[in-house]
């Protein structure tokens, strides 16, 4: 059995996943970066997107919205917004989302207006990401 | 003398209002669970952001960070946290009077004070000051981590533009079910953040940051905002439902006292009223007797 390393991943509402695995992904600022046990001290932003993991034969994905992530003492912690299992996404509400910041997103860039457009494209990678963790689960 | 129905009625509405009270009591003790657990499972995530954020702070070039820039303080914002709803004893009031006394203490500095109100009884108190600057009511019942990032991002946006130069949060601190203190709490300009508890040993200078500690900082602060904005509504929610349990709690007792009283009333003019109808037929029949 290859060595682990500690998951947790805690959001405002609570610790959603606490548990020994062996590898993580997960979408940092400069892209995705994959941790395996024993990994150095390492601190990084997080972006919205997916977060995977393996633990033996089992995959879990997680659509994760920003915040930042720990490496240390061989625990990786993620700090988010909020963070969902794959398998608990409701899709169609997903993709209703989409359709919707997509529509917000073209009335706000004819109307140049700044604050609801980075709002509009949060909300569309949020859904992307949920409809993508949605199909690997 | 009240007449006996009075008294009657008086005390069946008296024991209407014990029952809608003794109602809203536990209603209130209902909802703190919820608000408790509400903030038993956001601490985890304020534990470690801390830490992460004092690891941070050790190593960053704070200086060009525009949310932590100490200026001259011309301006104070104060943010009060209350409830939305009122019956809830002197809770709402004493987050007001702190409050009050913060202002008349930065005006006689000669500081402008400017305040944001979350919360209705809050601005109930302050709206006819002018001072009131936005408000965010009606949010308090079922308020989410993205209501905090909104007032957050208001106020930060404020500080940057120079519309305040220090921004404080003024709520509730939720002790126990018992106490709740008025507290309050520097914002802006983020002076340093502390680890809570024992001061343990900083390994900051191994890490390896994605983006630099400068960027991550950037990114950083203004989660750090909304989570002192979150952790201020929690507690004033908390706090909210444990002060309207407890005045519920004293008001049905009040309730029973003057039910209590009320009855001591209506027997002694029950037994007014039958001595007096006593003396009637004795007074009838001895007239007869002749």
């Amino acid at each position: 059995m290859a060595q682990q390393i500690r998951l947790e991943v805690v959001t405002p509402n609570g610790a959603v996943v606490n548990e020994d695995v062996d590898i993580v992904n997960a979408p940092g600022y400069g892209g995705d970066f994959g941790v395996l046990a024993n990994h150095a001290p390492f601190l990084s932003t997080i972006k919205i997107g997916l977060l995977t993991y393996e633990q033996g034969k089992k995959r879990e994905s997680l659509m994760i919205s920003g915040g930042f992530s720990e490496v240390s003492n061989n625990k990786i912690t993620f700090l988010v917004e909020s963070a969902q299992f794959g398998r608990e996404i409701d899709v169609d509400r997903a993709m209703k989302a989409k359709e919707r910041a997509e529509k917000r997103l073209n009335q706000a860039s004819a109307h140049d207006d700044k604050i609801n457009q980075t709002r509009a494209e949060a909300a569309l990678q949020r859904a992307l990401a949920r409809i993508k963790a949605s199909k690997i689960a | 003398m009240p007449s006996l129905k009075d008294v009657q009625n008086k005390i069946a509405g008296v024991k209407k209002t014990a029952q809608i009270t003794k109602a809203m009591n536990m209603v209130a003790s209902a909802r703190l669970r919820g608000a408790q657990d509400k903030m038993e499972a956001f601490r985890p995530y304020t534990t470690k952001f801390n830490e992460a954020m004092s690891n941070l702070s050790g190593g960053a070039n704070t200086d060009s960070l525009p949310l932590m820039e100490v200026r001259d303080v011309k301006t104070v914002e104060l943010v009060l946290v209350t409830s939305d709803r009122g019956l809830c004893g002197s809770f709402n009031a004493n987050i007001a009077k702190l409050a009050a006394k913060k202002i008349v203490e930065y005006e006689a500095e000669g500081k402008t004070v400017t305040l944001v109100c979350v919360g209705k009884k809050g601005f109930g108190s302050f709206k006819k000051t002018g001072k009131v600057r936005t408000k965010y009511t009606d949010i308090m019942a079922g308020f989410q981590m993205f209501n905090a990032r909104e007032i957050a991002q208001d106020i930060s946006q404020n500080f940057l533009s120079g519309g305040a130069d220090k921004v404080e949060v003024i709520y509730g601190h939720f002790q126990s079910v018992a106490r709740q203190i008025p507290a309050s709490q520097d914002m802006l300009p983020i002076t340093h953040v502390e680890r809570e508890g024992e001061a343990e040993v900083k390994i900051s200078g191994d890490y390896i940051y994605e983006p630099s500690t400068e960027e991550i900082m950037e990114v950083m602060l203004p989660l750090y905002l909304n989570v002192i904005i979150y952790h201020a509504m929690l507690e004033v929610g908390a706090s909210e439902h444990a002060a309207r349990m407890t005045s519920m709690d004293n008001a049905t007792k009040a309730c029973k006292d003057i039910v209590q009283d009320l009855t001591l009333v209506f027997n002694k003019a029950r037994q007014a009223a039958v001595t007096g109808e006593l003396m009637d037929i004795v007074g009838g029949a001895e007239a007869l007797k002749g």
